[in-house]
This record gives C-alpha cells, sequence and structure tokens, in this order.
C-alpha cells in the first residue's frame, strides 16, 4: 500500500482544491491520519472509494473528537544577552489554540485488504451550529454512526439522510460527550427541586419539562 | 430490494418541516394511511432480544417501513471509560457484549497495546486465542438457539445449546472466576495464568463439542421446516453488505471472504490453517450454516493449540497496571469477535485516562440494513431476520 503522501498527493489532483494534510500520530502503531476541508470531504473521500489502487470499500468506524480551547506550551530556544554573554536560553512559548470537533473516519478495503486510511474533518470552532460533510451518501455504515456523533457531539453532517438523536431521546438538549458538558443533577428524585439542583435542571431541559 | 440501489424510507431526504405522517405517505402513498397498521415492536418484545424496539408499518402482514429505535440500554460507557484510568474500563468492557466477554477484553487489550507497544508473551497469545476461540463457539451455540427459538422450535434447541454452553462457561469460571463478566485480560496479557487440570479440562471439552455439533445438524441443518422457513428470507446482497460495513458471519453469508483473524493476522492465528466458510445466498439459512461451520472451524484451530501451548509468564514484565500513561498519540486496534469487527479507537494525551475512547460495535453497524432485509417480507420473518443478524443490546447501546 502507498505512503499516506502519496495518497494525498493523488488525492489532491482528484479533488482540486481541496486543502489536504496529514496529522501524524505519535504512537509506536503510527496510524497516520489525512485531514480534509469540509468542502472538498465528500470529493476526497469519494476518490478514496473509487480510485482503483486504494479501492476503500469499507468504512469501518465514524467517530467525533471534541477538543477544547487549548494553551500550548512550547519549548523554544532564544538566542539572548545575558549578562553580555550571548547565549542560547530555552524559553517556554505559549501559543493559544481554538477548541475544535474533529469526525474522523476509519477506512478499509475489502477488495484489497488493505488499510486504514484515517480521514478526518475538521471543524472551524467549536460554538453552534458544528457543520462537515457527510460520509453516508457513499458508505451506508456511516449512517447510524453520524447519527451517534451528532447525538453525542452535536456535530451537524451535511448531507445526512435522517440526522436525529439516536441514543438519547429526543427531547434531550444537550450533547455529553462534550469535554465541558456538565450532567444535570438527578433532580428527577427530589419531589420539589430547589435551589442548585433546580438551576441544573433548568439549563438542560426546555421550561415546560422543569416544574418548580 | 436492488442491492445497487439503496432505495429505503430514509433515502427520502430529511424535511425538518414535514410531520412524520407526510413523510410516510410519500413512502406509502397519500390515501393509504388507514390500510397500515404502525406496530411498535418492543422494547419488551421477547423476539427483540433484550430492550431493542422495531418501529414497523405493516400492511396486512407484509413490512412495508421499519425504524430501529435504540438507546433504551445506553448508559454512555465511552463517557464513563473518558473518566477512568485505562485499566478501570476493562472490566466495563465485559458488559458490552456480555456473551462474549473475553473477545471484548482481547479487543480493548489489543488497542491499548497497540497505543502504548506492548508485546505479549507467547504464553498469553495461546491462552487469548483458546479462550476467544471457546467464545466463538459458545456464542455460535446459544445464537443456534435463539434463532430456532424465534422461528418456533420452542425448548428444544435452545436447551441443547445451553446445555453445552454450561461447559464452556464452566471452563471460564475456573479460569477468570467467572462465569461472564471474566474481565481477564489484561494490557499486554492476561491477569493470571491457568489453573491445575485446567487445559485438560478443555481439551476434553473440546474433543466432545463435535458430537453435539453433529447432533445438532441431525436435528436441524437439513430438517425441511427450518429450511422452508429460513430460505430466502432476510436476502443481503455482497455489495450491499460491504457498502453498509457489515462484519462477522453476516458478511460472510453474503459471500464476501473477509475474516479479520485472516486479513489483520493479529494474535497466533497465522500458525493455524483454518477454512473461511462463505455462503451463496445472504439469506438467514446461511447466515445459520455459516455459524455452524465455524463452529467446527474454531475446534479445528482449539485441538492443535490446546496441545501446542508453552509454559511462560502471562505477562509482559514492562507492562504497568497502575500509573499506565501512554504517550499522546491514538491507535484503533480491531479482532474478529462472534458478532463482527470488534474496534477500539483511542486518544491518549499522556494522562491516566484517555483522552478518547471509542468502540465500535459491530451489533449496532450490522442493524443498519436491517430495513433493507425485511421490507417486502411478512413479520414473521422480520422476526428471523433480526435473530439471524445476531445482535447484544449491551453492546448496540453501550
Amino acid at each position: 500500500m502507498e505512503t499516506l503522501e502519496q495518497t494525498l498527493a493523488r488525492a489532491a489532483v482528484a479533488a482540486p482544491g481541496a486543502q489536504l494534510s496529514v496529522v501524524k500520530n505519535d504512537s509506536p502503531c503510527a496510524q497516520h491520519s489525512l485531514l480534509v476541508d469540509v468542502e472538498h470531504a465528500y470529493a476526497v473521500a469519494k476518490f478514496l472509494r473509487d480510485d482503483p489502487q486504494l479501492r476503500l470499500d469499507y468504512c469501518s468506524n465514524v467517530t467525533g473528537v471534541d477538543f477544547l480551547d487549548a494553551e500550548l506550551s512550547e519549548k523554544v530556544k532564544v538566542k539572548k544577552v545575558v549578562d553580555g554573554v550571548e547565549k542560547e536560553v530555552e524559553e517556554v512559548k505559549k501559543t493559544k489554540r481554538a477548541g475544535y470537533l474533529e469526525a474522523v473516519y476509519h477506512l478499509y478495503s475489502m477488495a484489497l485488504k488493505h488499510g486504514p486510511v484515517i480521514l478526518r474533518q475538521r471543524t472551524p470552532g467549536r460554538a453552534d451550529p458544528v457543520k462537515v460533510t457527510s460520509l453516508t451518501p457513499l458508505w451506508r455504515s456511516c449512517e447510524f454512526q453520524e447519527r451517534e456523533v451528532f447525538d453525542l457531539y452535536g456535530v451537524l453532517f451535511d448531507g445526512h439522510p435522517d440526522l436525529r438523536r439516536i441514543l438519547m431521546w429526543d427531547g434531550f438538549k444537550d450533547y455529553p460527550m462534550r469535554k465541558d458538558y456538565a450532567e444535570p443533577d438527578d433532580y428527577e428524585y427530589e419531589p420539589t427541586p430547589h435551589d442548585e439542583v433546580l438551576e441544573k435542571a433548568k439549563a438542560h431541559l426546555p421550561k415546560a419539562e422543569v416544574k418548580a | 430490494m436492488d442491492g445497487t440501489q439503496f432505495m429505503t424510507f430514509h433515502d427520502l431526504a430529511y424535511d425538518a418541516g414535514k410531520t412524520d405522517f407526510q413523510r410516510k405517505a410519500e413512502v406509502i402513498g397519500v390515501g393509504r394511511e388507514g390500510e397500515l397498521l404502525e406496530v411498535a415492536m418492543g422494547p419488551q418484545h421477547p423476539s427483540t432480544h433484550g430492550v431493542f424496539r422495531m418501529d414497523v408499518v405493516l400492511d396486512g402482514e407484509t413490512v412495508v417501513k421499519l425504524k430501529p429505535v435504540f438507546g433504551y440500554l445506553h448508559r454512555n460507557h465511552e463517557k464513563i471509560a473518558e473518566n477512568t484510568s485505562y485499566l478501570g474500563s476493562m472490566p466495563y468492557t465485559d458488559r458490552l457484549d456480555y456473551f462474549c466477554s473475553l473477545t471484548n477484553n482481547w479487543a480493548y487489550a489489543l488497542a491499548v497495546e497497540k497505543l502504548a507497544g506492548l508485546q505479549v508473551p507467547e504464553r498469553a497469545e495461546y491462552i487469548r486465542l483458546i479462550t476467544a476461540e471457546l467464545t466463538r463457539v459458545l456464542n455460535h451455540t446459544c445464537l443456534a438457539g435463539f434463532l430456532l427459538q424465534d422461528m418456533g422450535a420452542l425448548g428444544t434447541p435452545l436447551m441443547y445449546a445451553f446445555r453445552e454452553r454450561e461447559k464452556i462457561l464452566d471452563l471460564f469460571e475456573s479460569l477468570t472466576g467467572a462465569r461472564m463478566m471474566c474481565n481477564y485480560m489484561r494490557f499486554g496479557g492476561c491477569r493470571c495464568d491457568l489453573p491445575a487440570g485446567w487445559l485438560a479440562e478443555a481439551r476434553k471439552v473440546v474433543a466432545e463439542y463435535p458430537k453435539f455439533l453433529d447432533e445438532f445438524d441431525a436435528l436441524l441443518s437439513g430438517n425441511e421446516i427450518l429450511m422452508a422457513r429460513t430460505q430466502g428470507v432476510g436476502k443481503l446482497s455482497a455489495e450491499l453488505a460491504i457498502n453498509a460495513g457489515i462484519t462477522g458471519p453476516m458478511l460472510r453469508a453474503s459471500g464476501v471472504d473477509y475474516d479479520l483473524r485472516k486479513v489483520d493476522n493479529y494474535g497466533i492465528y497465522s500458525r493455524y490453517p483454518f477454512r473461511v466458510p462463505l455462503g451463496d445466498h445472504g439469506d438467514v439459512y446461511d447466515r445459520y450454516m455459516i455459524r455452524m461451520l465455524e463452529m467446527r472451524e474454531s475446534l479445528k484451530i482449539l485441538e492443535p493449540a490446546l496441545k501446542d501451548i508453552p509454559e511462560g509468564p502471562v505477562v509482559d514484565p514492562k507492562a504497568k497496571l497502575r500509573g499506565f500513561r501512554p504517550k499522546p498519540g491514538e491507535a484503533y486496534g480491531r479482532i474478529e469477535t462472534p458478532k463482527g469487527e470488534l474496534g477500539f479507537y483511542l486518544i491518549s494525551d499522556g494522562s491516566p485516562n484517555p483522552y478518547r475512547y471509542r468502540v465500535r460495535p459491530p451489533s449496532l453497524i450490522n442493524l443498519t440494513i436491517l430495513e433493507d432485509m425485511c421490507l417486502g417480507q411478512t413479520v414473521a420473518d422480520a422476526v428471523i431476520t433480526l435473530g439471524s443478524v445476531d445482535i447484544v443490546l449491551g453492546e448496540v447501546d453501550r
């Protein structure tokens, strides 16, 4: 199987205008992934599925990942004049990274028995609505899994035929797998919810359902 | 049910402005609503194998629409696992597919080993292979019993199946201390060594198993009623099966040669020759027969493996249980469980808890095309089609 860089080069030709990059994975298994912009995700995924060398006809796993706003610290070597002598000093450089949500697809080929090629779509931010492109029209296996990502992460999939909640109930408001999710107190067992419990309950359900 | 056009109810663009009633009218024709009967099968229905619900629309006895409804057993396993240590979710993986806790353990251990780069000692690899194949035999035996139960063969096949299952569960109990919630595998090996005399017991069970399979085959496989009831029912084309991500015996019953034991070569499967049974028609009968044949292949692996197992440690001495912190990175590990491909996707940020922990449940994804398989068939056939998918709700809902 070709390297991910080769795949990237050929995908860039097949889907002109697509912004592609390789996301490195430092773990020993070295499963690197291909990051694609939301607009061209469908075209790139279609190329990956139909290309005779790759033939990634099987989308095994679809999932979401939530990354919060973070402060990244990096050690940088800076030349500084200390006591009149120029020295190389290590400094911690801090950069702020805006949070984002990701949809990750693990693609395999049943015909050629290779894989995985990992495809990622990244949203620009975490503020609703967060949108990515649905790949369900290409792989039916994404149907329930994308619904699950929508249900638990609140990522909207453009072009999904039936985007509804799947595991949580329809009236549920929040997205429980997000990293900043605060669970409500179990107010159902309070005869008359009050104070903090009531406030928390209000944040999670429409007004009609919370009886004070 | 053309394999190339996956036309179902879901293919209509979802329009939030329309009521469910209007959408339904588009599928089944305006003015016919009164002729149709809407039945909620489940969540407390004996044929749905747990708290699974199918919203079925019936025209007479024919299924014209079927919508699976999930979530009755949802406890957000993934969130719980992200709030505990890597080892902390090992016992919880038992509760995914509670028939096959040992293969669940293995899938999770494999993903963590990929993430952290751990090696598994030889003896542990043998124990993993033996327990996983015993689990496969156990699961398929039970499935055959349940499927026949769904078909109306009440009691007899299921009781025969459970009698055999009990023998394997006894083995698991003496090895792990629990019949079903085994919690046995660890990162880089297994929790404890085999107890004295276990191998002899296991050899005995394995040696006697073909006798039961012959008996089961003689009783059922060629049975006229069973064949009339299952052949041509719930057909699934190979093309649709691949596209919909179906895995396991269900995929192979549609004639696709894809078994992760051969494809990924994880563990020590490459040492033992075994065949991958494939179906021709992709109907319920093929799915039943594939499982009967797979059991015999599993026994073929077990027999020499129980003889070859070497002495040695059962866990990588470098593997840490407490304070286990893999370096930042991610890994996707998958194995062939009796129900299909069980995958674990883990992201580590260097802390003791996984940053992202995802289970790829074969049961849920195998249900994607349930509607396609059931449309145009009778409601009784929908029941056995669901039975032949082999789902466990602990895994579907997580």
